[in-house]
Protein backbone atom coordinates (compact mmCIF):
# COMPACT_ATOMS: atom_id res chain seq x y z
CA UNK A 1 0.00 0.00 0.00
CA UNK A 2 1.58 3.27 -0.94
CA UNK A 3 2.06 5.51 2.04
CA UNK A 4 0.38 9.12 2.62
CA UNK A 5 1.39 11.34 -0.17
CA UNK A 6 3.12 14.17 2.25
CA UNK A 7 5.05 11.35 4.08
CA UNK A 8 6.58 10.34 0.11
CA UNK A 9 9.61 13.33 0.69
CA UNK A 10 8.15 14.63 -2.57
CA UNK A 11 9.83 18.26 -3.53
CA UNK A 12 6.39 19.54 -4.19
CA UNK A 13 3.74 16.97 -2.94
CA UNK A 14 0.88 19.75 -3.11
CA UNK A 15 0.73 18.72 -6.66
CA UNK A 16 -1.06 15.55 -6.11
CA UNK A 17 -3.80 14.56 -3.86
CA UNK A 18 -5.20 10.89 -3.08
CA UNK A 19 -8.66 9.24 -3.57
CA UNK A 20 -9.38 10.40 -0.26
CA UNK A 21 -8.64 13.68 -0.60
CA UNK A 22 -10.84 14.14 -3.42
CA UNK A 23 -13.58 12.19 -2.14
CA UNK A 24 -13.60 15.16 0.73
CA UNK A 25 -13.34 17.61 -1.76
CA UNK A 26 -16.31 16.98 -3.88
CA UNK A 27 -18.79 20.09 -2.84
CA UNK A 28 -15.83 22.46 -2.92
CA UNK A 29 -15.95 25.14 -5.65
CA UNK A 30 -12.47 26.34 -5.70
CA UNK A 31 -12.07 23.01 -6.96
CA UNK A 32 -12.65 21.69 -10.77
CA UNK A 33 -12.69 18.15 -11.28
CA UNK A 34 -11.42 17.27 -14.60
CA UNK A 35 -10.96 14.11 -16.43
CA UNK A 36 -8.82 13.35 -19.49
CA UNK A 37 -8.73 10.05 -21.64
CA UNK A 38 -7.73 8.46 -24.45
CA UNK A 39 -10.94 6.22 -24.73
CA UNK A 40 -13.64 8.56 -25.92
CA UNK A 41 -16.40 6.78 -24.02
CA UNK A 42 -14.77 6.37 -20.26
CA UNK A 43 -16.11 10.02 -19.05
CA UNK A 44 -19.29 9.68 -20.74
CA UNK A 45 -19.76 5.51 -19.12
CA UNK A 46 -19.25 7.37 -15.58
CA UNK A 47 -17.15 9.70 -13.45
CA UNK A 48 -16.37 11.42 -10.46
CA UNK A 49 -19.38 13.37 -9.79
CA UNK A 50 -19.02 16.70 -10.50
CA UNK A 51 -16.27 16.12 -12.71
CA UNK A 52 -16.41 17.73 -16.04
CA UNK A 53 -14.19 16.17 -19.51
CA UNK A 54 -11.24 17.86 -21.02
CA UNK A 55 -10.61 16.09 -24.23
CA UNK A 56 -7.13 15.88 -25.68
CA UNK A 57 -8.11 15.57 -28.79
CA UNK A 58 -11.12 17.58 -29.43
CA UNK A 59 -10.09 20.05 -26.56
CA UNK A 60 -6.35 20.19 -26.10
CA UNK A 61 -5.19 19.82 -29.67
CA UNK A 62 -5.45 22.60 -32.39
CA UNK A 63 -7.71 20.52 -35.14
CA UNK A 64 -5.53 21.97 -38.32
CA UNK A 65 -1.97 21.49 -37.29
CA UNK A 66 -0.22 19.30 -34.87
CA UNK A 67 0.28 22.02 -32.03
CA UNK A 68 -2.21 22.61 -29.17
CA UNK A 69 -4.47 25.29 -28.61
CA UNK A 70 -4.04 28.84 -28.60
CA UNK A 71 -4.45 31.58 -25.55
CA UNK A 72 -8.54 32.22 -27.16
CA UNK A 73 -9.30 28.34 -27.41
CA UNK A 74 -7.69 28.05 -23.65
CA UNK A 75 -9.86 30.57 -22.44
CA UNK A 76 -12.85 29.47 -24.00
CA UNK A 77 -12.15 25.92 -22.99
CA UNK A 78 -11.82 26.73 -19.07
CA UNK A 79 -14.81 29.29 -19.33
CA UNK A 80 -16.70 26.42 -20.42
CA UNK A 81 -15.52 24.32 -17.13
CA UNK A 82 -16.74 27.52 -14.91
CA UNK A 83 -12.42 27.87 -13.86
CA UNK A 84 -11.34 30.98 -13.13
CA UNK A 85 -7.01 31.82 -12.56
CA UNK A 86 -8.09 30.71 -9.24
CA UNK A 87 -9.57 27.41 -9.43
CA UNK A 88 -7.65 24.38 -9.14
CA UNK A 89 -8.22 22.41 -11.68
CA UNK A 90 -7.88 18.99 -10.79
CA UNK A 91 -7.08 16.36 -13.17
CA UNK A 92 -7.25 12.26 -13.44
CA UNK A 93 -7.65 9.75 -15.83
CA UNK A 94 -6.80 6.62 -17.68
CA UNK A 95 -3.85 5.01 -18.49
CA UNK A 96 -2.24 5.81 -15.27
CA UNK A 97 -2.95 9.35 -15.49
CA UNK A 98 -1.23 9.86 -19.08
CA UNK A 99 -3.38 12.00 -20.38
CA UNK A 100 -4.28 13.71 -16.69
CA UNK A 101 -0.49 14.38 -17.05
CA UNK A 102 -0.61 15.95 -20.28
CA UNK A 103 -3.72 18.23 -19.54
CA UNK A 104 -1.75 19.66 -16.54
CA UNK A 105 1.45 19.61 -18.34
CA UNK A 106 -0.48 22.21 -20.29
CA UNK A 107 -1.86 24.08 -18.12
CA UNK A 108 1.70 24.93 -16.92
CA UNK A 109 2.26 26.38 -20.70
CA UNK A 110 -0.65 28.69 -20.40
CA UNK A 111 0.80 29.43 -16.44
CA UNK A 112 -2.31 28.13 -14.54
CA UNK A 113 -0.35 26.80 -11.89
CA UNK A 114 -3.12 25.74 -9.86
CA UNK A 115 -3.30 22.07 -10.80
CA UNK A 116 -3.13 18.82 -9.23
CA UNK A 117 -3.53 15.44 -9.97
CA UNK A 118 -5.24 12.67 -8.57
CA UNK A 119 -2.48 9.96 -7.72
CA UNK A 120 -3.77 6.63 -9.45
CA UNK A 121 -6.15 8.23 -11.59
CA UNK A 122 -9.32 7.02 -12.88
CA UNK A 123 -8.50 3.41 -12.26
CA UNK A 124 -7.74 3.53 -8.11
CA UNK A 125 -11.51 5.29 -7.85
CA UNK A 126 -13.54 2.75 -9.46
CA UNK A 127 -11.12 -0.15 -7.92
CA UNK A 128 -12.01 1.92 -4.53
CA UNK A 129 -15.57 1.89 -5.29
CA UNK A 130 -16.38 5.44 -4.70
CA UNK A 131 -19.46 7.24 -5.86
CA UNK A 132 -19.56 8.11 -9.76
CA UNK A 133 -22.01 9.87 -11.64
CA UNK A 134 -23.44 9.98 -15.25
CA UNK A 135 -24.44 13.46 -15.06
CA UNK A 136 -22.59 15.88 -16.85
CA UNK A 137 -22.18 18.89 -14.66
CA UNK A 138 -22.97 22.43 -15.97
CA UNK A 139 -21.30 25.49 -14.66
CA UNK A 140 -21.74 28.88 -14.68
CA UNK A 141 -19.44 30.37 -17.60
CA UNK A 142 -16.56 32.18 -16.13
CA UNK A 143 -14.84 35.07 -17.27
CA UNK A 144 -11.13 33.20 -17.35
CA UNK A 145 -8.29 35.13 -19.02
CA UNK A 146 -5.34 33.42 -19.67
CA UNK A 147 -1.86 34.86 -21.01
CA UNK A 148 -0.55 33.86 -24.24
CA UNK A 149 0.61 29.88 -24.28
CA UNK A 150 4.36 30.21 -23.44
CA UNK A 151 6.62 27.65 -25.26
CA UNK A 152 10.13 27.83 -23.90
CA UNK A 153 9.91 26.39 -20.41
CA UNK A 154 8.16 23.45 -20.52
CA UNK A 155 8.75 22.29 -24.14
CA UNK A 156 11.00 20.95 -26.46
CA UNK A 157 10.89 21.41 -30.56
CA UNK A 158 12.74 19.26 -33.28
CA UNK A 159 15.69 21.75 -33.48
CA UNK A 160 15.97 22.70 -29.35
CA UNK A 161 15.69 18.77 -29.45
CA UNK A 162 19.13 18.47 -31.80
CA UNK A 163 21.06 21.33 -30.09
CA UNK A 164 20.19 19.50 -26.71
CA UNK A 165 21.68 16.43 -28.20
CA UNK A 166 25.00 18.00 -29.98
CA UNK A 167 25.94 19.37 -26.65
CA UNK A 168 24.90 16.11 -24.94
CA UNK A 169 22.74 16.96 -22.59
CA UNK A 170 20.81 14.66 -20.48
CA UNK A 171 17.73 13.49 -22.39
CA UNK A 172 15.44 10.76 -21.02
CA UNK A 173 13.26 7.80 -23.61
CA UNK A 174 10.72 6.69 -21.73
CA UNK A 175 9.23 4.56 -24.14
CA UNK A 176 9.51 0.95 -23.60
CA UNK A 177 13.06 -1.15 -23.91
CA UNK A 178 11.74 -2.53 -27.45
CA UNK A 179 11.09 1.24 -28.65
CA UNK A 180 14.03 2.02 -27.81
CA UNK A 181 16.10 -0.68 -28.71
CA UNK A 182 14.49 -0.13 -32.39
CA UNK A 183 13.15 -3.67 -32.27
CA UNK A 184 9.42 -1.88 -32.36
CA UNK A 185 8.19 1.17 -33.58
CA UNK A 186 5.31 1.05 -31.48
CA UNK A 187 4.95 0.10 -27.71
CA UNK A 188 3.93 -3.30 -26.61
CA UNK A 189 0.56 -4.10 -27.81
CA UNK A 190 0.24 -1.08 -29.22
CA UNK A 191 -0.47 0.27 -33.13
CA UNK A 192 2.34 1.86 -35.17
CA UNK A 193 1.85 5.33 -35.18
CA UNK A 194 3.90 6.11 -38.09
CA UNK A 195 7.32 6.61 -37.83
CA UNK A 196 9.44 5.56 -40.71
CA UNK A 197 12.28 4.52 -38.67
CA UNK A 198 12.83 2.60 -35.38
CA UNK A 199 15.71 3.35 -32.51
CA UNK A 200 16.37 6.29 -30.37
CA UNK A 201 17.48 9.85 -29.79
CA UNK A 202 21.70 9.36 -29.08
CA UNK A 203 22.64 9.50 -26.09
CA UNK A 204 19.08 9.27 -24.52
CA UNK A 205 18.33 7.37 -21.23
CA UNK A 206 15.99 4.50 -21.53
CA UNK A 207 13.57 5.36 -18.30
CA UNK A 208 10.33 3.67 -19.43
CA UNK A 209 7.29 6.04 -18.21
CA UNK A 210 5.98 2.98 -16.20
CA UNK A 211 9.24 2.73 -13.70
CA UNK A 212 8.10 5.74 -11.78
CA UNK A 213 4.08 3.98 -10.94
CA UNK A 214 3.69 1.37 -8.75
CA UNK A 215 2.16 -1.22 -10.55
CA UNK A 216 -0.41 -2.53 -7.74
CA UNK A 217 -2.66 0.76 -7.62
CA UNK A 218 -1.06 3.35 -9.96
CA UNK A 219 -0.28 5.36 -7.63
CA UNK A 220 3.34 7.05 -7.48
CA UNK A 221 6.23 5.87 -6.09
CA UNK A 222 7.69 7.45 -3.11
CA UNK A 223 10.80 10.20 -3.31
CA UNK A 224 13.18 7.40 -2.67
CA UNK A 225 12.15 4.92 -5.06
CA UNK A 226 12.27 7.80 -7.63
CA UNK A 227 15.88 9.26 -7.01
CA UNK A 228 17.03 5.67 -7.27
CA UNK A 229 15.85 5.03 -10.63
CA UNK A 230 16.50 8.60 -11.73
CA UNK A 231 19.43 10.01 -10.32
CA UNK A 232 21.25 7.03 -8.88
CA UNK A 233 21.06 4.32 -11.43
CA UNK A 234 21.27 7.15 -14.39
CA UNK A 235 23.21 9.82 -13.01
CA UNK A 236 20.89 12.75 -13.31
CA UNK A 237 21.20 15.67 -11.07
CA UNK A 238 18.01 18.39 -10.17
CA UNK A 239 20.13 20.96 -11.21
CA UNK A 240 20.56 19.16 -14.89
CA UNK A 241 18.89 20.53 -18.05
CA UNK A 242 16.46 17.62 -19.20
CA UNK A 243 14.66 16.71 -22.22
CA UNK A 244 11.94 13.80 -22.08
CA UNK A 245 10.24 12.15 -25.20
CA UNK A 246 8.31 9.25 -25.85
CA UNK A 247 6.02 8.45 -29.00
CA UNK A 248 3.86 11.62 -29.07
CA UNK A 249 3.98 13.10 -25.62
CA UNK A 250 2.01 11.77 -23.87
CA UNK A 251 4.12 9.28 -21.58
CA UNK A 252 7.07 12.09 -21.53
CA UNK A 253 4.60 14.62 -19.64
CA UNK A 254 4.10 12.01 -17.33
CA UNK A 255 8.13 11.73 -16.79
CA UNK A 256 8.03 15.03 -16.67
CA UNK A 257 5.60 15.81 -13.90
CA UNK A 258 7.75 13.19 -11.80
CA UNK A 259 10.92 15.08 -12.37
CA UNK A 260 9.71 18.61 -11.97
CA UNK A 261 7.30 17.69 -9.14
CA UNK A 262 7.97 14.99 -7.43
CA UNK A 263 11.99 15.13 -7.30
CA UNK A 264 12.63 18.88 -8.23
CA UNK A 265 14.16 18.94 -11.07
CA UNK A 266 14.85 22.54 -12.05
CA UNK A 267 14.45 22.59 -16.10
CA UNK A 268 13.12 20.03 -17.66
CA UNK A 269 11.19 19.95 -20.68
CA UNK A 270 8.60 17.60 -22.85
CA UNK A 271 9.98 17.39 -26.49
CA UNK A 272 5.78 16.59 -27.34
CA UNK A 273 7.58 15.77 -31.03
CA UNK A 274 8.43 12.68 -29.98
CA UNK A 275 9.86 9.79 -31.88
CA UNK A 276 6.86 10.27 -34.18
CA UNK A 277 8.57 13.68 -35.39
CA UNK A 278 12.11 12.19 -34.88
CA UNK A 279 11.63 8.90 -36.48
CA UNK A 280 10.14 10.44 -39.34
CA UNK A 281 13.02 13.31 -39.72
CA UNK A 282 15.31 12.95 -42.77
CA UNK A 283 18.77 12.87 -42.06
CA UNK A 284 19.01 13.38 -37.89
CA UNK A 285 21.33 10.59 -35.88
CA UNK A 286 19.38 7.49 -35.09
CA UNK A 287 20.64 5.11 -32.75
CA UNK A 288 19.15 1.72 -33.48
CA UNK A 289 21.00 -1.41 -31.64
CA UNK A 290 18.55 -3.21 -32.71
CA UNK A 291 20.01 -2.78 -36.52
CA UNK A 292 23.18 -2.46 -36.03
CA UNK A 293 22.87 -6.29 -34.43
CA UNK A 294 20.93 -7.07 -37.85
CA UNK A 295 24.49 -5.83 -39.19
CA UNK A 296 26.75 -7.72 -37.61
CA UNK A 297 24.73 -10.75 -37.75
CA UNK A 298 24.89 -10.19 -41.49
CA UNK A 299 28.63 -9.54 -41.44
CA UNK B 1 -16.37 0.67 -52.54
CA UNK B 2 -18.49 -2.36 -51.72
CA UNK B 3 -21.57 -1.88 -49.44
CA UNK B 4 -21.44 -2.71 -45.57
CA UNK B 5 -23.24 -5.59 -44.72
CA UNK B 6 -27.08 -4.88 -44.09
CA UNK B 7 -27.38 -4.73 -40.66
CA UNK B 8 -23.92 -3.19 -40.44
CA UNK B 9 -24.90 -0.53 -42.25
CA UNK B 10 -28.25 0.54 -40.57
CA UNK B 11 -26.29 0.61 -37.45
CA UNK B 12 -23.52 2.69 -38.74
CA UNK B 13 -25.92 5.12 -40.56
CA UNK B 14 -27.83 5.58 -37.56
CA UNK B 15 -25.08 6.23 -35.39
CA UNK B 16 -23.76 9.04 -37.98
CA UNK B 17 -27.30 10.72 -38.08
CA UNK B 18 -27.02 11.68 -34.41
CA UNK B 19 -25.43 14.42 -33.01
CA UNK B 20 -22.21 13.34 -30.36
CA UNK B 21 -23.87 13.02 -27.00
CA UNK B 22 -26.57 10.80 -28.17
CA UNK B 23 -23.93 8.84 -30.66
CA UNK B 24 -21.93 8.48 -27.23
CA UNK B 25 -24.96 7.15 -25.72
CA UNK B 26 -25.91 4.84 -28.18
CA UNK B 27 -22.05 3.15 -27.79
CA UNK B 28 -22.13 3.25 -24.10
CA UNK B 29 -25.32 0.94 -24.41
CA UNK B 30 -23.88 -1.31 -27.27
CA UNK B 31 -20.85 -1.49 -24.44
CA UNK B 32 -23.37 -2.39 -21.15
CA UNK B 33 -24.85 -5.27 -24.10
CA UNK B 34 -21.03 -7.01 -24.53
CA UNK B 35 -20.98 -10.53 -23.28
CA UNK B 36 -17.66 -12.05 -22.93
CA UNK B 37 -16.51 -14.84 -25.17
CA UNK B 38 -18.62 -18.05 -23.66
CA UNK B 39 -16.36 -20.56 -22.18
CA UNK B 40 -17.60 -23.38 -24.77
CA UNK B 41 -15.52 -21.35 -26.86
CA UNK B 42 -12.56 -20.05 -25.05
CA UNK B 43 -11.22 -20.07 -21.51
CA UNK B 44 -8.75 -18.41 -19.98
CA UNK B 45 -5.99 -17.81 -20.42
CA UNK B 46 -6.73 -17.05 -23.81
CA UNK B 47 -4.86 -18.71 -26.90
CA UNK B 48 -2.30 -15.73 -28.40
CA UNK B 49 -3.71 -16.90 -31.62
CA UNK B 50 -6.93 -15.16 -31.09
CA UNK B 51 -5.23 -11.73 -29.38
CA UNK B 52 -6.09 -8.64 -31.57
CA UNK B 53 -2.59 -7.13 -32.41
CA UNK B 54 -1.94 -3.33 -31.70
CA UNK B 55 -5.60 -3.24 -29.03
CA UNK B 56 -3.89 -2.18 -25.48
CA UNK B 57 -7.43 -2.99 -24.34
CA UNK B 58 -6.62 -6.48 -24.92
CA UNK B 59 -9.37 -7.58 -26.99
CA UNK B 60 -9.66 -11.63 -28.56
CA UNK B 61 -11.80 -12.97 -31.89
CA UNK B 62 -13.13 -15.81 -31.99
CA UNK B 63 -14.60 -16.88 -35.30
CA UNK B 64 -17.76 -19.97 -35.03
CA UNK B 65 -18.80 -22.07 -37.90
CA UNK B 66 -22.50 -21.55 -38.41
CA UNK B 67 -24.65 -22.56 -40.94
CA UNK B 68 -23.96 -22.91 -44.85
CA UNK B 69 -21.06 -21.75 -44.20
CA UNK B 70 -21.03 -18.67 -42.57
CA UNK B 71 -19.37 -17.37 -38.92
CA UNK B 72 -20.63 -15.92 -36.15
CA UNK B 73 -18.25 -14.32 -33.91
CA UNK B 74 -17.20 -13.61 -30.06
CA UNK B 75 -14.74 -11.35 -28.32
CA UNK B 76 -13.36 -10.69 -25.04
CA UNK B 77 -12.19 -7.51 -23.99
CA UNK B 78 -9.68 -7.86 -20.74
CA UNK B 79 -8.97 -4.23 -20.09
CA UNK B 80 -11.81 -2.92 -17.93
CA UNK B 81 -11.57 0.24 -19.16
CA UNK B 82 -11.21 -0.99 -22.76
CA UNK B 83 -14.89 0.47 -23.38
CA UNK B 84 -15.10 1.48 -27.03
CA UNK B 85 -13.12 -1.78 -27.79
CA UNK B 86 -16.17 -3.46 -25.86
CA UNK B 87 -18.72 -1.19 -28.02
CA UNK B 88 -17.28 -2.13 -31.30
CA UNK B 89 -17.00 -5.96 -30.29
CA UNK B 90 -20.74 -5.70 -29.59
CA UNK B 91 -21.17 -4.10 -32.52
CA UNK B 92 -19.66 -6.32 -35.15
CA UNK B 93 -20.93 -9.34 -32.75
CA UNK B 94 -24.54 -8.44 -33.42
CA UNK B 95 -23.87 -7.10 -37.39
CA UNK B 96 -21.57 -9.27 -39.06
CA UNK B 97 -22.97 -12.72 -36.95
CA UNK B 98 -24.19 -14.65 -40.27
CA UNK B 99 -23.57 -11.96 -42.94
CA UNK B 100 -21.97 -13.05 -46.18
CA UNK B 101 -18.56 -13.89 -45.95
CA UNK B 102 -17.55 -11.89 -48.96
CA UNK B 103 -19.03 -8.70 -47.30
CA UNK B 104 -17.48 -9.04 -43.93
CA UNK B 105 -14.04 -9.54 -46.12
CA UNK B 106 -14.86 -6.27 -47.76
CA UNK B 107 -15.49 -4.31 -44.10
CA UNK B 108 -13.29 -1.38 -44.33
CA UNK B 109 -11.00 -1.30 -41.04
CA UNK B 110 -11.51 2.69 -41.42
CA UNK B 111 -15.17 2.33 -40.65
CA UNK B 112 -14.24 2.69 -36.82
CA UNK B 113 -14.15 6.81 -38.14
CA UNK B 114 -18.06 5.98 -39.08
CA UNK B 115 -19.08 4.39 -35.22
CA UNK B 116 -16.63 6.67 -33.30
CA UNK B 117 -16.16 9.83 -35.23
CA UNK B 118 -13.02 11.40 -36.15
CA UNK B 119 -12.20 12.38 -32.75
CA UNK B 120 -10.49 9.27 -32.20
CA UNK B 121 -6.63 9.09 -30.94
CA UNK B 122 -4.33 7.53 -33.53
CA UNK B 123 -3.76 4.81 -31.06
CA UNK B 124 -6.99 4.32 -30.62
CA UNK B 125 -8.22 4.40 -33.42
CA UNK B 126 -6.02 1.74 -34.69
CA UNK B 127 -6.11 -0.27 -31.72
CA UNK B 128 -10.30 -0.38 -32.83
CA UNK B 129 -8.95 -1.17 -36.92
CA UNK B 130 -7.66 -4.10 -35.50
CA UNK B 131 -10.31 -5.92 -34.03
CA UNK B 132 -12.24 -5.11 -37.29
CA UNK B 133 -9.18 -6.19 -39.44
CA UNK B 134 -9.42 -9.74 -37.00
CA UNK B 135 -12.81 -10.34 -38.37
CA UNK B 136 -12.30 -9.59 -41.86
CA UNK B 137 -9.05 -12.11 -41.22
CA UNK B 138 -11.40 -14.95 -40.25
CA UNK B 139 -14.28 -14.39 -42.99
CA UNK B 140 -11.02 -14.62 -45.64
CA UNK B 141 -9.68 -17.48 -44.26
CA UNK B 142 -13.29 -19.38 -43.88
CA UNK B 143 -13.22 -17.97 -47.88
CA UNK B 144 -10.48 -19.32 -48.68
CA UNK B 145 -10.89 -23.11 -47.12
CA UNK B 146 -14.05 -23.42 -48.88
CA UNK B 147 -12.49 -22.21 -52.28
CA UNK B 148 -9.59 -24.63 -51.45
CA UNK B 149 -12.34 -27.58 -50.75
CA UNK B 150 -14.41 -26.70 -53.82
CA UNK B 151 -11.22 -26.95 -56.31
CA UNK B 152 -10.24 -30.15 -54.15
CA UNK B 153 -13.64 -31.98 -54.71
Amino acid sequence: MSKHIDERGYAKADVLVSTDWVAEHLQDPAIRLAESNEDPLLYSSNHIPGAVEIDWTRDLNDPVRRDYLGRAAFEKLMRRVGATRETTIVLYGDKNNWWAAYAFWLLQLFNHTNAKIMDGGRMKWINEKRPVARTVPRYPPSNYTAPERDDTQFRAFRDQTLKHLEQKLPMIDVRSPEEYRGERLHMPDYPNEGALRGGHIPGALSIPWARAVNQEDGTFKDAAELRKIYTEENKLRPGDDVVAYCRIGERSSHTWFVLRYLLGFSKVRNYDGSWTEWGNLVNVPVENPSAETRDEAAA
Amino acid sequence: MKPLPDRLERLVSTLESLEREDRIEMLIEAAGQFTPVPERIARRPFAAEHRVPGCESEAYVWPEAGPGGTLSFHFAVENPQGISAMALSEILRSSLSGAPLEEIAAVPADVVYRIFGRELSMGKSLGLMGIVNMVRSAALQQLQAAAAKHASG
